[in-house]
């Protein structure tokens, strides 16, 4: 089978899957599930074939399709570009997705809506595909705001609770705004570069001589887009309701793959952001909006009882490195460490799901305790994940998160201290959930009577303890070297030997820290509320909607009311009123009388024109 | 195939004399609309979208039937019709809304009034919108547009819901009534200003263009717009509107808020822009105040209704901003897009008024608190019909409406790329605000969709039934074809493509 038609393929899948669930599956859940899950281990396959096919050459050249075509003034296209980049991220979304779909088998079992649910899966494999092939702006947009819409679908799957249905609102809501900018980016980008599609726009960045100012400006916004979907300060405050969705769809979605777009998609157009010749103030601020997520998700993290809340958290956080990283020139870098949490953090989810799905729908971490012996392979497989995300050396976060901190080692002193910082935390937080949760003794009902879940869903996790330890070596990375940076960075001996140094004085911190203060605790120790309380984000911006929507909404709607139409309509008509029987005659209703005033006044009309 | 045209405009027009004359109402109605769609689809099959364009617009099946001739034989007023890719679109959303709305109008044993009356009157809208679609003369156009009017006051005034209809009915007709006076001023002016000899339209543009610029333009151009644009509901002539849609019966809110408003706009692409190019850029700037009045103001306004009929009224007022914003742009993209959007949001609109209408039914009311949450749970295929609605209505990709506002913002960002200006002009700075509207329609939209869909059944709802395969069909063609255009957007554009090429010499 020729690449071109194994990326078409790859793309549309899922899609057909979708729509064939939505139209005649509904009816009969376990052949939608079947469906939904077959079609995601198709696209794994064949990812892993178009990622061979690619092997060491740049790209594959694919086929487009025009989608809206005015000829000489636009043309807006559906066209693939698969080069390292693309093909390492299929592999990632298909991987991590196939395993999710598996995991949801067992997890979603007897729901109600669960046709309706791998609908939604398939609609968001589609959609992710969408913009990691995507070789134009326009094409990534669409799915862009379709990743929204699956996401909304599946955040809300139960939709008749309230919370589920405000986290999903939010979700789309928050993304909007991002995406705002985005398209005021990606028209100034059009303007700038005279295109957009991305291998066009590069070469337009690298002839040179483009407006610094706009492009600058282009660069801030489109990033705007990558802060509401990989949630970064300010609008991170989706991310952690968005767990009222299904476990699932929460390792999947909300922390492997579509709340990287941002990342992902702010390395597709690395060449933009590395384009802006002096001070460059767009990677900069980028970097810093990065680095200050970091900071602030880890410190909110510590304080949260709820299990899938810290691990929502530990994504942002996570995220923050990768979007500094992509500040600070280093995209590769960036993916390389998407490209490891990935699988880390589906693992820690997916784990948790496993908990939840043990303790009967309990979340908070300090009504579990005691699982190790109840949940043994869910326990190891979590060991190896928090292993992963505290960067333990010899599994792959330690890799990944040390070429972050190297990359800003040579470019912003503050920036990797923050990174350092970081580290310590992540170490600490995860410590304690993992104390909590796993080791002490029961601590509730639910806990006592946890069993190990099934073959479909331990299995799944299995693979991804794997790929948590082993993700980051060669032997599995080598093909593609979008994700492997290698260690020829500008940062020299001296840099990678601090920065290790440093990450295991931070871990050992980190962990020494949590143990001290966590083991054999029956409650919280230490109470901060300001942490707990999230900084205060959730209210500060429900005060914002109030005062600067609702209140100018119903404002408004009052100036409508009385004010314009007061001017427009009502005083004009009362005038008409009082001016003559001719129109109070109006209003009767014959028809007779309408037709006759309709005929005679445009009988006048023709008699003075042309008379 | 020469008199195909006027088979269309005429078949709604005989079959209302036939129901007034005895004929039953529903059966006529329906047949009438579905023959009129499918005749109307073979036309589009037969249209030949590489026409070759001379001068003004490149009719095809024209017909011609003179009225008045002058000293000389040649004809200064006739009954002509003929279709330019625009018009045919604007065709096709009538012959598609048209059979929804006659679909979801109640059956005539629960109409309280006259029923055939009803029926006769949706089908006298769609006959005069296809009738000044269709015109090639500018008295026609105009007159046809008259006649559409009157079935829709009557409606609103005979069968409209609340105890105020009688007053909204007198209001839109006063202020309709107004604005097609102005229109009509400017419609005069015009046909002077054009030499005075006819009504033609194509001809009136030739002679536009030999006469050449003049300062009285751009006054003419002042009256077309203030008299469209309030048949349009542009800020601030858009008061009429909301509560006219809430109150009119669903079909009429339907045929109206979804087709004949589009009228305005309409004429604007096809008179004001290209007769009076100088006039158009003279008051841009005006333009793109007055749209951000649609999108922000109204846009605002939107949010706080707490009735879904209100909110839709106000949210068709502030979609047609983002059209004036494609008129504005005066270049091809921004007309391909202006277009594109005036058919998107007239299917997209329709659907989401009979929604609304099938909510009435069920609870007697739109008010949203009072209806509660959680219909999903007793609807799931209403509530999936309203999301799939909701989100076309929202711009979201795969619905025609995306694909149509896409191009109004290249449009917009379009003179900027071609002069390679380095800053942002009125245009591109209207652009900015009014893509904040796009998440404005997220909020209330999706805010409408959570109170009433989502959340807990609430206690005391009362038991309504779930969508019957029925009252499926209007919707699903509606949706079909909302989906349609939105995955192939070229089904449209290959038509519009040659009759908006003009634009290209009108732009900055």
């Amino acid at each position: 089978m020729d690449p071109n038609a194994i990326a078409w393929t790859i793309l549309v899948l899922p899609l057909a899957a979708a729509v064939i669930i939505f139209l005649l599956l509904k009816r009969w859940p376990m052949a939608s599930a079947v469906l939904s899950t077959l079609s995601a281990f198709a696209t794994l396959g064949m990812s892993i074939v178009l990622a061979h096919a690619l092997g060491n050459s740049a790209t594959i050249l694919t086929q487009s399709y025009p989608w809206i075509a005015l000829p000489g003034v636009l043309r807006l296209e559906i066209g693939l570009l698969v080069d390292a980049k693309s093909a390492g991220m299929m592999l990632i979304v298909t991987g991590v997705g196939a395993l999710v779909h598996l995991f949801s088998l067992g997890y979603m079992r007897g729901d109600a809506g669960l046709a309706r649910f791998f609908a939604g899966l398939s609609l968001f494999m589609f959609s992710m595909t969408g913009i990691v092939l995507a070789d134009n702006f326009a094409m990534m947009f669409i799915f862009w705001e379709l990743v929204g819409v699956s996401s909304y679908l599946l955040i809300g799957h139960w939709f008749e609770k309230d919370s589920a249905a405000d986290a999903a609102k939010k979700a789309f809501l928050t993304n909007r705004i991002g995406d705002f900018g985005f398209m005021i980016g990606i028209l100034l980008a059009w303007v700038v570069t005279k295109s957009i599609v991305f291998t066009e726009m590069k070469t337009a960045v690298d002839a040179g001589g483009l407006n610094q100012v706009l492009l600058g400006a282009a660069v801030l916004l489109i990033f705007c887009g990558a802060v509401g979907k990989s949630a970064q300060f300010p609008l991170h405050v989706w991310l952690p309701d968005a767990m009222e969705g299904p476990t699932p769809v929460s390792a999947l979605i909300h922390a492997a793959t579509m709340v990287a777009a941002g990342v992902f998609m702010l390395a597709r157009v690395a060449f933009l952001v590395e384009g802006v010749d002096h001070a460059n103030i767009a990677a900069t601020v980028i970097a810093y909006i990065g680095g200050f997520t970091a900071l602030l998700a880890a410190l909110m993290a510590t304080q949260q009882n709820d299990i899938k809340r810290i691990l929502a958290y530990s994504t942002l956080s996570q995220l923050g490195y990768m979007v500094m990283a992509q500040g600070l020139y280093g995209s590769t870098e960036g993916l390389f460490h998407l490209y490891t949490h990935a699988w880390f953090k589906a693992l820690l989810f997916l784990g948790a799901g496993a908990v939840i799905f043990a303790c009967h729908h309990e979340q908070d971490i300090w009504k579990m305790g005691g699982l190790r012996k109840k949940l043994p392979i869910t326990f190891a497989t979590f060991a190896l994940g928090t292993a992963a995300l505290i960067a333990v050396p010899g599994t792959s976060g330690f890799w990944s998160k040390e070429e972050i901190l190297v990359k800003a080692y040579g470019t912003d002193k503050l920036l990797y201290a923050v990174g350092i910082g970081v580290a310590a935390l992540t170490a600490f937080y995860m410590t304690r959930l993992f104390i909590v949760a796993f080791l002490g003794k029961s601590r509730s009902e639910n806990a006592e009577h946890a069993h190990e879940v099934g073959p479909v869903m331990w299995v799944p996790l299995a693979v991804l303890a794997f790929m948590a330890v082993f993700s980051g070596y060669g032997f599995i990375t080598g093909g593609f070297p979008a994700f492997h940076p290698g260690h020829t960075h500008e940062g020299s001996h001296e840099a990678g030997f601090l920065t290790t140094i440093l990450s295991l004085v931070a871990l050992a911190g980190g962990v020494f820290a949590g143990w001290k203060l966590y083991s054999g605790r029956e409650r919280e120790p230490i109470s901060l509320r300001l942490l707990a309380n999230r900084f205060y984000f959730d209210e500060l911006y429900s005060l914002i909607i109030r005062t600067v929507q609702d209140l100018p909404a119903r404002l408004v709607e009052y100036l409508d009311l009385y004010v314009v139409h007061g001017l427009l309509a009502y005083f004009p008509s009362q005038l008409a009123r009082g001016a003559g029987w001719t129109f109070t005659r109006l209003q009767s209703g014959h028809l007779q009388g309408y037709g006759f005033l309709f005929g005679a006044g445009l009988l006048a009309l023709l008699w003075y024109l042309l008379s | 195939m020469t008199h195909v045209i006027e088979f269309i405009v005429f078949l709604p027009l005989l079959a209302a004399l036939a129901i007034l004359v005895g004929a039953p109402a529903r059966p006529t109605a329906l047949a009438a609309a579905f023959v009129g769609l499918i005749t109307v689809l073979v036309v589009a099959f037969q249209f030949n979208p590489d026409h070759e364009v001379v001068g003004g617009f490149a009719y095809q099946f024209t017909s011609s039937h003179p009225v008045l001739l002058d000293a000389k034989g040649n004809a200064v007023l006739s009954l002509a019709f003929g279709l330019d890719g625009m018009s045919l679109v604007m065709v096709l959303l009538t012959a598609l809304v048209l059979p929804a709305a006659i679909l979801v109008s109640p059956p005539e044993s629960g109409i309280k009034g006259n029923p055939r009356l009803y029926y006769l009157s949706s089908l006298l809208i769609a006959a005069g919108a296809l009738g000044a679609f269709c015109s090639t003369d500018l008295f026609f156009f105009y007159a046809f547009h008259e006649l559409a009017l009157i079935p829709t006051f009557l409606m609103i005034g005979m069968y409209g819901h609340g105890t105020n209809r009688v007053k909204t009915a007198w209001t839109i007709t006063l202020y309709l009534g107004a604005g097609s006076l102005v229109l009509l001023g400017g419609l005069v002016a015009l046909f002077y200003a054009s030499g005075g000899t006819t009504f033609d339209i194509s001809e009136m543009i030739q002679q536009a263009k030999i006469i050449g610029p003049a300062e009285s333009h751009r006054w003419v151009y002042l009256l077309l717009l203030i008299g469209f644009g309030s048949l349009v509901s542009l800020f601030p002539f858009h008061t009429w509107a909301a509560r006219a849609y809430a109150e009119a019966p669903t079909p009429t809110a339907m045929l109206h808020a979804g087709v004949l408003k589009k009228f305005g706009l309409y004429g604007l692409l096809r008179i004001a822009q290209p007769m009076l190019p100088d006039g158009a850029e003279a008051w841009q700037n005006l333009v793109l105040v007055l749209l951000l009045g649609n999108i922000l103001f109204v846009g605002y306004s939107t949010i706080a209704q707490k009735r879904l009929d209100l909110m839709l009224g106000n949210s068709s007022v502030m979609h047609m901003g983002f059209i004036f914003l494609g008129v504005a742009s005066a270049n091809v993209i921004g007309a391909h897009g202006a277009v594109m959007l005036m058919f998107a949001h007239g299917i997209s609109i329709a659907l989401l008024f009979a929604l609304c209408g099938g909510l009435r039914d069920r609870f007697g009311s739109t008010d949203m608190p009072e209806i509660g949450g959680g219909l999903a749970t007793k609807m799931p295929r209403f509530g999936i019909i309203f999301a799939m609605a909701a989100f076309a209505s929202i711009g979201l990709p795969g619905f025609a409406n995306f694909a149509s506002e896409i191009l109004v913002f290249f449009g917009a960002f379009e003179p900027m790329q071609k002069s390679g200006a380095t800053t942002l002009g009125p245009l591109q700075w209207t652009c900015v605000l009014a893509l904040w509207g796009v998440v404005i329609s997220a909020v209330y939209m999706l805010r409408a969709f959570r109170r009433l869909f989502n959340g807990p059944v609430r206690l005391g709802t009362p038991d309504c039934a779930d969508l019957t395969p029925a009252e499926q069909v209007p919707l699903v063609l509606l949706l079909g074809v909302l989906l349609l255009v939105g995955f192939v957007p070229g089904l449209l554009l290959k038509y519009l493509t040659p009759s908006l090429e003009l634009f290209s010499t009108l732009g900055r």
